[in-house]
């Protein structure tokens, strides 16, 4: 197990404006791809330094030169993973970081998946047999993240167009595989001058969502912030309120869920993803329930939550049920209605957390901000507040987001190779049963993105369209 | 009949391996205890229906082939039988890649069927008995013995159950309903309750077979004559091509129409599946004639193939028309197919219903999970089809006696064998139709191909026990003769002689603008290395029997190369995870971040290695990471 034989990337720091960031890569080979893509200034060449030294030099990119970086070299076996790792400082801001994974991963490295690192370095016997649970943990936790993000942020209507393209794919799969399990009923000859035109168009589509998604990124880049409160606290009032003034509406998309939208936001440089709720109260009514389940949800994978109170109301159980909710989270209290009368203050929105949260009042001061959204009043200090969260890096991208967006990049680019390789395999006159074998290819590569496995989709897909005989 | 508890009685004779049933399955399954040595008795309802093929009249066809020649590479008897008795033989998609090229006899088969039996007659340490098998018997989860309907009891250390489509088993058409197995035979009404109180998971699944007609009542000149191949192939590696080139007999084409279809349309109501009368699933790729017609509505024909049944009878099988329609119905419908306005039928079609099992409670030996010492085979197993079944039994009856000799079960994985696929399919995937094995459900086809179904499978058979070190040596000889000759194939430069030109034009070939290896010739889609015999010069003479072998495998392997090579890579990805093993003993629970779906499924299915639970639906691979983890330690 030790050494794998591919080499991992990630971004290490969290993604924000601030300080620097961490690209790492580990694995065997990883010294080789350092060589690629770094120059020392001396000219000298990572792979001929010694190991757990640090050197200055640039990041390139072939011709371009990407940022000025400090790489640590560190090799194996007294590494974190224990593998041969490289570790990148650059400057942080999240256009750099991102163009350096990209182009480690452009020179052999593969995105890491969640917890990866973690687990290489459990697996590599660096961590202790108490720490396998928590590795576990970590795994399942950002696996869910990652899931959450990739699938409730696809863009527009990406999913659908996937989709659609393994639909066809698997269609013509099924069809040739069915004159192959049946041959007497079912003919396949020249099939290959008809599957070439579908195959063109195919990757005609696939180089498309490649070129066209805002650099290939398909899933939507921001804080993942959502919604919560009580209904009737004025959550709607408070996203129109974001959404209609001078911002700008990015793109809408309707999630997963019908209940829920999901906006995108930019304030003053800070990019949101905000999700609206349905608000949160014990009932019995089992749509509303639903609605309610689908928040708390929501609230899990959330980078922020926006807590929204209506002031003009006591505070009840359903409250303490939220302030009980978001104890892990980095959230903002808001006291919406501040031009009634208001019967919540500051202070026992304090006192209350606190009461519910004993651990957390020594550590934190809690922020709440009084808004009116009918009279939109406050909003300019909950933006400034946003801001500073996040040049401070108290709020920050979960790199999760970044690395699910290469992985669907890398899952595209792999998808579109296999369709060349039918391609090929038509032109150089193969038989068609070697058609299917890159179309499957292509098929779970395509599926890895929108998070299905195959399964026996085949199977299921020949029985389905085709009549086999006996 | 009536089966009576209170006269129990004890046969003294010693055995140590009983087989229930001798259909493709329970045959395999008793020669292979009895080859290794092992006192077998295999029991069965009607001797008369040993290897009896109840269905359609072949062995074979695109994948099922594959399995045939793999069964006889491991020291099977189904290839040599057929071989024996066959009456038409084609290779089935030659048009295509070698991967799917397939086998597929007609069989004469009441001389299958009697060949089969005399096979078993004369094996030394192997015995026949006819009578019902009504209990198992086991003391502390192992199996210790079985009862007849008799109350006679057999006391033995193993058993390999193949009751194939027997048990309590009912055969429907309109709305006649018989409690027969297959051809009215005997069925087999106790064994079921048995297996239940043993605690073991029942299905019931349903099947069905077209009408047997008359061939002298068909019109042969409104159809389309389908022959033999020229060249025949047998499907034993055993077997000498020299004697297998007999007179073939014709298979016959002909079409449904719309007015077959109207018929069938217009008795919809009578029949059993759509009344409800008949409960069992049904395999979606064997769909009666009338499913076919609902289902694919807007097709106005279906193929209609009339074979043979034997040399010495009359009867012929209709391929394509499998139905459980009444009698009336299924002969006006058979009149309006072309050749057959007057046909006689001899036999009706009908549709069986039998208890089977969910597979999911074997591991991939074959065994129960909860009971030592049962096995079982066959289409009791879930599956569907004559060499599903001899697979199976062959693998279940080889892990019987390897059981009494201590030693390790032989599990072929995905990589090795469709049979690997077969029976990893089966204990690790849900399913609620008979399972048929079909070339797409081969991941790594391009290496499991019928012709190297002995380079594949000779060794492990030869270490079994079932192959003579005689047939091994062959396969090791063979295996050097193809290696030599792929290194001088690739390493023989071939210049632009005028010789040369003339062959590649003769191929429709692009001409040789400078000298290339002959390798690279041998990769032109029009060339093959037979063709480019005349011009290579230093082609060394193979020993007369194997040379046709060779110059395939060393065709294929140049040819292919690429392909082939990619394949490997991924079987050995593959590999990784299948030889991260699972301790039998493990506690789901205390593996903390498994999601709740994945403990509950890893516990019902008991995975033997990472690699088979990462093929449990439900099973994520972020859960497959914190299990790796758990292990890992």
């Amino acid at each position: 197990m030790k050494n794998h034989l591919d080499v991992i990337a990630a971004i290490s720091t969290a993604v924000s404006p601030s300080g620097i960031g961490i690209v790492r890569m580990s694995g065997r080979g990883a010294v080789k791809i350092g060589d690629k893509v770094y120059k020392g200034r001396k000219g000298k060449r990572l792979s001929s330094e010694k190991s757990h030294t640090i050197h200055y030099g640039y990041i390139v990119d072939g011709e371009d030169v990407i940022d000025e970086v400090l790489v640590m070299l560190m090799l194996s076996p007294n590494t974190y993973t224990g593998e041969d790792t490289v570790e990148i400082n650059c400057h942080g801001g999240v256009y750099v970081v991102k163009r350096i994974l990209e182009t480690l991963i452009k020179y052999g490295a593969r995105p890491a998946e969640p917890g990866e690192f973690t687990k290489r370095a459990f697996l590599n016997g660096r961590l202790d047999l108490s720490q396998a649970e928590a590795v576990g943990d970590l795994i399942t936790s950002q696996t869910e993240y990652a899931l959450k993000s990739s699938i409730s942020q696809l863009k527009g209507n990406i999913k659908e167009k996937i989709n659609d393209i393994r639909k066809e794919i698997i269609y013509h799969t099924a069809f040739i595989e069915t004159a192959i399990d049946d041959p007497e009923h079912i003919s396949v000859d020249g099939y290959g001058d008809k599957l070439r035109g579908i195959v063109d168009n195919l990757l005609n589509e696939i180089e498309g969502l490649l070129s066209t998604c805002d650099d290939g990124r398909i899933i939507k880049e921001g804080i993942r912030t959502v919604i919560v409160g009580k209904p009737n606290a004025g959550k709607s009032s408070l996203l129109n309120v974001l959404l209609g003034e001078e911002r700008a509406i990015v793109t809408d998309i309707a999630g997963t869920t019908r209940d829920i939208l999901e906006e995108h936001v930019s304030l003053q440089g800070v990019s949101l993803n905000i999700v609206d709720t349905a608000g949160i109260r014990d009932t019995e009514d089992i749509i509303e329930k639903i609605g309610v389940n689908r928040a708390k949800e929501n609230m899990k994978s959330a980078d922020l939550v926006i807590y929204v109170i209506d002031s003009s109301v006591p505070l009840d159980k359903n409250d303490e049920e939220i302030m009980e909710m978001i104890y892990e989270k980095r959230f903002i209290i808001l006291l919406n209605k501040s031009d009634l009368d208001m019967i919540v203050t500051m202070e026992e929105v304090r006192s209350r957390y606190y009461a519910i949260n004993p651990a957390k009042s020594e550590v934190d001061d809690i922020p709440v901000i009084e808004i009116s959204t009918r009279k939109r009043q406050g909003i300019l200090e909950l933006e400034a507040l946003l801001k500073n969260m996040f040049y401070e890096g108290k709020l920050a991208f979960n790199n999760e987001i970044y690395i699910t967006n290469v992985r669907h990049k890398t899952a595209l680019a792999n998808a579109a190779e296999s369709l060349k390789k039918v391609i090929v395999s038509i032109e150089s006159g193969m038989p068609e049963d070697f058609y299917s074998i890159d179309l499957m290819d292509a098929y779970e590569t395509l599926g890895s993105i929108t998070g299905e496995t195959i399964g026996e989709d085949l199977v299921n897909e020949i029985f389905s369209k085709f009549c086999m005989g006996k | 009949m009536k089966y009576s508890v209170n006269s129990v009685w004890e046969n003294k004779d010693q055995y140590d391996i009983a087989v229930i049933g001798a259909g493709h399955a329970g045959c395999e399954a008793a020669l292979a205890a009895a080859r290794l040595g092992f006192r077998t008795v295999i029991f069965t309802v009607s001797v008369d229906s040993i290897a009896l093929m109840p269905c359609n009249p072949n062995i074979g066809g695109s994948s099922k082939g594959h399995l045939v020649r793999e069964v006889d590479a491991l020291g099977g008897e189904m290839g040599k039988v057929i071989d024996r008795t066959f009456i038409q033989s084609k290779m089935l998609n030659k048009s295509k890649g070698p991967a799917v090229h397939s086998l597929r006899a007609q069989a004469d088969k009441a001389c299958y069927s009697r060949t089969m039996r005399q096979v078993l007659e004369n094996q030394e340490n192997l015995e026949i008995k006819q009578t019902e098998v009504v209990k198992i018997l086991i003391e502390n989860t192992h199996v210790t013995g079985l009862q007849i309907l008799s109350g006679g009891i057999f006391r033995v250390k193993a058993i390999v159950l193949c009751t194939g489509t027997y048990l309590n088993a009912r055969c429907v058409y309109g709305e006649v309903s018989n409690n027969t197995g297959p051809n009215g035979l005997q069925a087999a009404n106790y064994l079921t309750e048995s297996l239940k109180e043993l605690g073991i998971r029942m299905y019931r699944f349903k099947t069905g077979t077209p009408a047997r007609i008359d061939k002298r009542s068909v019109d042969f000149s409104k159809m389309e004559e389908q022959h033999g191949d020229d060249r025949i192939m047998p499907f034993s590696f055993t077997t000498d091509p020299g004697e297998v080139q007999i007179d073939q007999v014709s298979c016959w084409l002909t079409y449904t129409n719309e007015r077959t279809h109207e018929i069938i349309r217009k008795n919809l109501d009578r029949s059993p599946l759509f009344s409800g009368m008949i409960e069992g699933t049904g395999p979606r790729y064997c769909p009666s004639i009338e499913d076919k017609v609902v289902k694919f509505a807007d097709k106005n024909r279906h193929q209609v193939f009339i074979e043979p049944e034997g040399i010495e009878t009359n009867e012929m099988y209709i391929g394509g028309m499998s139905s459980s329609l009444p009698e009336d119905v299924q002969y006006a419908m058979y009149r309006t197919v072309p050749g057959l306005e007057n046909v006689k039928i001899v036999r009706n079609a009908y549709a069986i219903e039998y208890d089977c099992i969910d597979a999911r409670q074997l591991k991939p030996s074959l065994e129960f999970r909860n009971i030592e010492g049962l096995f079982s085979g066959g289409q009791f197993n879930g599956s569907s089809g004559y060499e599903e079944a001899a697979a199976q039994g062959l693998i279940a009856g080889i892990n019987a006696a390897r059981k009494l000799q201590n030693r390790e079960s032989i599990v072929l994985d995905r990589s090795e064998a469709y049979i690997g696929v077969l029976i990893d399919d089966l204990v690790t995937k849900e399913s609620h139709e008979p399972y048929r094995m079909m070339t797409s459900r081969a991941e790594y086809r391009l290496l499991l191909r019928q012709d190297n179904a002995d380079q594949r499978l000779t060794k492990k058979g030869y270490e079994v026990g079932l192959i003579s070190r005689e047939r091994y040596e062959r396969l090791l000889l063979k295996e050097k003769l193809i290696e030599k000759e792929i290194e001088r194939v690739k390493h023989t430069h071939v210049g632009n002689s005028v010789q040369m030109q003339r062959l590649l034009e003769q191929y429709g070939s692009a001409p040789l603008v400078s000298g290339t290896s002959l390798a690279e010739l041998i990769r032109r889609p029009e060339l093959s290395y037979e063709i480019l015999k005349t011009i290579d010069r230093d082609r060394p003479e193979f020993i007369e029997e194997l040379s046709d072998e060779v110059s395939e495998q060393v065709n294929i392997s140049i040819k292919y190369e690429g392909y082939i090579n990619r394949q490997k890579k991924q079987v050995e990805q593959f590999k990784k995870l299948e030889e991260k093993k699972i301790p039998e003993n493990i506690n789901y629970d205390d593996v903390k971040s498994l999601r709740i779906e994945a403990v509950q499924k890893l516990k019902e299915y008991r995975p033997v290695s990472i690699g088979q639970a990462s093929r449990i639906s439900g099973v994520s691979p972020a859960d497959l990471s914190v299990l790796m983890v758990y292990l890992g330690g």
